[in-house]
């Protein structure tokens, strides 16, 4: 062996691993900051002339402690960061609750036309009437698919959307002189339920689920008087199961003189098949980006707009649009009489995520109605066919059919050693993305799985004999879940660490630079 | 040692309990990141949120088991909340409560009675 391959040699891991830390061609990438070469620059300026110091000396005295690096440099780093991500492009994105689903490259390439791409929201009326009628599209069909009579398309998310709701239910509730406070959440509600109703000033009560998983309609209604403003309830809830006696919900509530407010997350499971007017539903966040299909999760803006019903209509934001004889016309501030008199004010500076509504409509007008449906029809199918061929090995949380999300627990894992988060990091060396874990709190070691209704059976088979394995390596090799991650840029992560002691930025081994005084 | 349906332990000597979260809570929690504390003085009712506890898992309320004020907070468990998972029933104590109404005390579980009720938990 010559000298130099033997010092080479020295530099590998027993895994292979090269002298770098790189591993085939996935490259080990150190911080910008850490690649710093003072001087190295990707311009190449001549030095600005002298200049009077006007600042009375109080100019920067040392470095602005920015790294050195040249342009390749910079493109090499964000390009090998952006390798080390996973996303709905690169694969099955079984996170339940999230909805990780494809997004259509038409709604993009309708987002991009420039009458829609090249929007000022300062345009004059009269110069963007076809960006008005998307908007008034959008809201027909957000009102046609949910049987409601007015939709606020201003919300940027889903709790966003939460919040309009519920201030509409606060205006309503002052409207008619009531102090209403309480406001009652199930045990399996979204986490963001509770979170906006205190956010504004109500006392939130939660409420035990029923040993199926579903709501305590008795419970609710022992809770209910006087003072309750609202009952909030997602329907499919968390476990995701559909909430089959909401209309009893809905009764009881509006019979104490409350509303009901529905978390319509999961409003993909439903879509073109169930109407949540039909159910009593007094106000809903419909999330474009989960049911409409607009990016998500990193890759866009959130989209939630509010459907309300005839009661909480009249307090809708601002702002909204009407058709007139002269065309489309955006109310932006409260008139002093008639629609929208009783808004209770406005939520975004502008209009809402415009993008979002045409990617939203193109995924509309795509599919049809008959297609809607099926996307709800294909979404179940789907979770119920991995449900239906783990649960042998797997313990399905609750018995029956489930909506578009499985939820299994931990029994399965019962004196293997072998926890809920070890499997979610063993999925990750066998090539998938982790399900949701210990989410919804209800279910002991929860594993909630979406599969979504745009993965094909080929891509689902092949998911479910990756849990099957894993289900069955966990009765006889407990060490190798331990063990896992393996194959990833970094191995198990010190959560724990993270959380106690967090280090949120890079600083210098030794100060080279100093601000001014 | 007396135990609640919440899974609080309570401890009482001369008319003060010294609460906490038990070893089976916080295995069930696993480690514990953050111990929110209620204040010095504050009146606390039975089954009433009185802490927080944020694992890596999940943040959850701990209810205060028996009625009355609250005398002395674990301040250690602001730099260390491991102390939690290092030694749940006593090291890892969250506060000191004045009873109010001693008799609520015997409406808890004794260890026999607890055992019997996580195991039928899981």
């Amino acid at each position: 062996m010559s000298d130099w391959s033997k010092a080479v040699s020295a530099g590998f891991k027993a895994d292979g691993t090269g002298p770098t830390g790189s591993r085939g061609l996935q490259m080990e990438e150190s911080l910008s900051f850490e690649q710093d070469a003072p001087g190295r620059t990707g311009v190449d300026l001549p030095a600005p002339a002298k200049v009077k110091d006007r600042l009375g000396g109080h100019g920067r005295k040392g470095d602005i402690g920015l790294p050195g690096l040249s342009e390749p440099q910079v493109v090499r780093h964000f390009t090998r960061l952006s390798q080390k991500n996973y996303a709905i492009d690169a694969g099955l994105y079984p996170l339940g609750s999230c909805t990780m689903k494809h997004n259509p490259r038409l709604n993009e390439k309708m987002a991009r036309l420039p009458g829609f791409g090249d929007l000022h929201p300062l345009a004059p009326e009269s110069a963007v009437q076809g960006a008005l009628e998307l908007l008034d599209t959008l809201a027909h069909w957000l009102k046609t698919l949910t049987n409601m009579p007015a939709v606020a398309l201003s919300p940027a998310a889903g709790a966003h959307g939460e919040l309009c709701g519920m201030l509409c239910i606060k205006a309503a509730l002052e409207a008619k002189g009531e102090a209403r406070n309480r406001v009652l959440v199930p045990e399996s509600a979204h986490g963001t339920n509770p979170a906006t109703a205190a956010s504004i000033g109500f006392t939130v009560e939660a409420v035990p689920a029923k040993a199926d998983g579903k709501v305590d309609v008795e419970a609710f209604k022992a809770k209910l008087g006087s003072d309750v403003a609202a009952i909030m309830i997602t329907n499919p809830n968390t476990c995701g199961l559909f909430e089959t006696e909401i209309s009893a919900l809905a009764d009881a509530v509006h019979a104490a003189g409350g509303y009901l407010y529905c978390d319509g997350a999961n409003f993909n499971a439903i879509v073109g098949r169930v109407r949540p007017g039909d159910l009593g539903v007094d106000a809903m966040h419909i999330n474009l980006h989960k049911t409409f299909s607009t990016p998500h999760g990193g890759g866009g803006p959130g989209s939630g707009p509010v459907v309300l019903s005839k009661a909480l209509a009249p307090f809708a934001p601002v702002p909204f649009v009407v058709h007139g004889k002269d065309g489309f016309r955006l109310v932006e501030t409260k008139p002093a009489s008639g629609e929208g008199s009783q808004a209770f004010g406005r939520l975004k500076v502008f209009h809402g995520q415009m993008g979002m509504f045409v990617r939203a409509v193109a995924y509309m007008m795509s599919h049809g109605s008959d297609g809607l449906a099926q996307v709800a029809e294909d979404a179940v199918l789907n979770a119920n066919y991995i449900l239906a061929r783990c649960k042998d090995l797997m313990t399905p949380a609750f018995p029956g059919y489930c909506m578009h999300e499985a939820l299994f627990d931990d029994r399965f894992l019962k004196d293997t050693g072998v926890t809920t988060l070890d499997f979610a990091k063993a999925l990750i060396d066998a090539g998938y993305h982790p399900m949701t874990v210990y989410f919804p709190l209800i279910v002991h070691g929860a594993m909630l799985i979406e599969p979504t209704e745009t993965e094909s059976k080929d891509a689902l088979d092949a998911f479910i004999a990756t849990l099957r394995a894993l289900a069955e390596k966990s009765k006889v090799d407990a060490q190798s879940f331990a063990d896992a991650p393996k194959l990833t840029p970094r191995r198990r992560l010190d959560e724990t660490g993270a959380a106690r002691k967090p280090i949120l930025r890079w600083r210098p081994e030794t100060v080279t630079s100093q601000a001014a005084d | 040692m007396r135990f609640s349906k919440d899974h609080e332990w309570v401890k009482v000597e001369g008319g003060v309990a010294t609460v906490g979260i038990t070893s089976y809570a916080q295995e069930q929690l696993g480690d514990v990141v953050f111990v929110e504390l209620p204040a010095v003085g504050k009146k606390v009712k039975a089954g009433e949120e009185a802490a927080v506890v944020e694992s890596v898992k999940a943040a959850s309320e701990v209810y205060a088991p028996i009625s009355g004020e609250v005398t002395e907070v674990n301040a250690a468990l602001g730099d260390t909340p491991a102390l939690v998972n290092e030694d749940a029933e006593g090291k890892g104590w969250f506060m000191k409560i004045k009873l109010a109404d001693p008799k609520e005390v015997d409406a808890l579980m004794d260890a026999a009675a607890y055992k019997t009720y996580i195991e039928g938990l899981h």
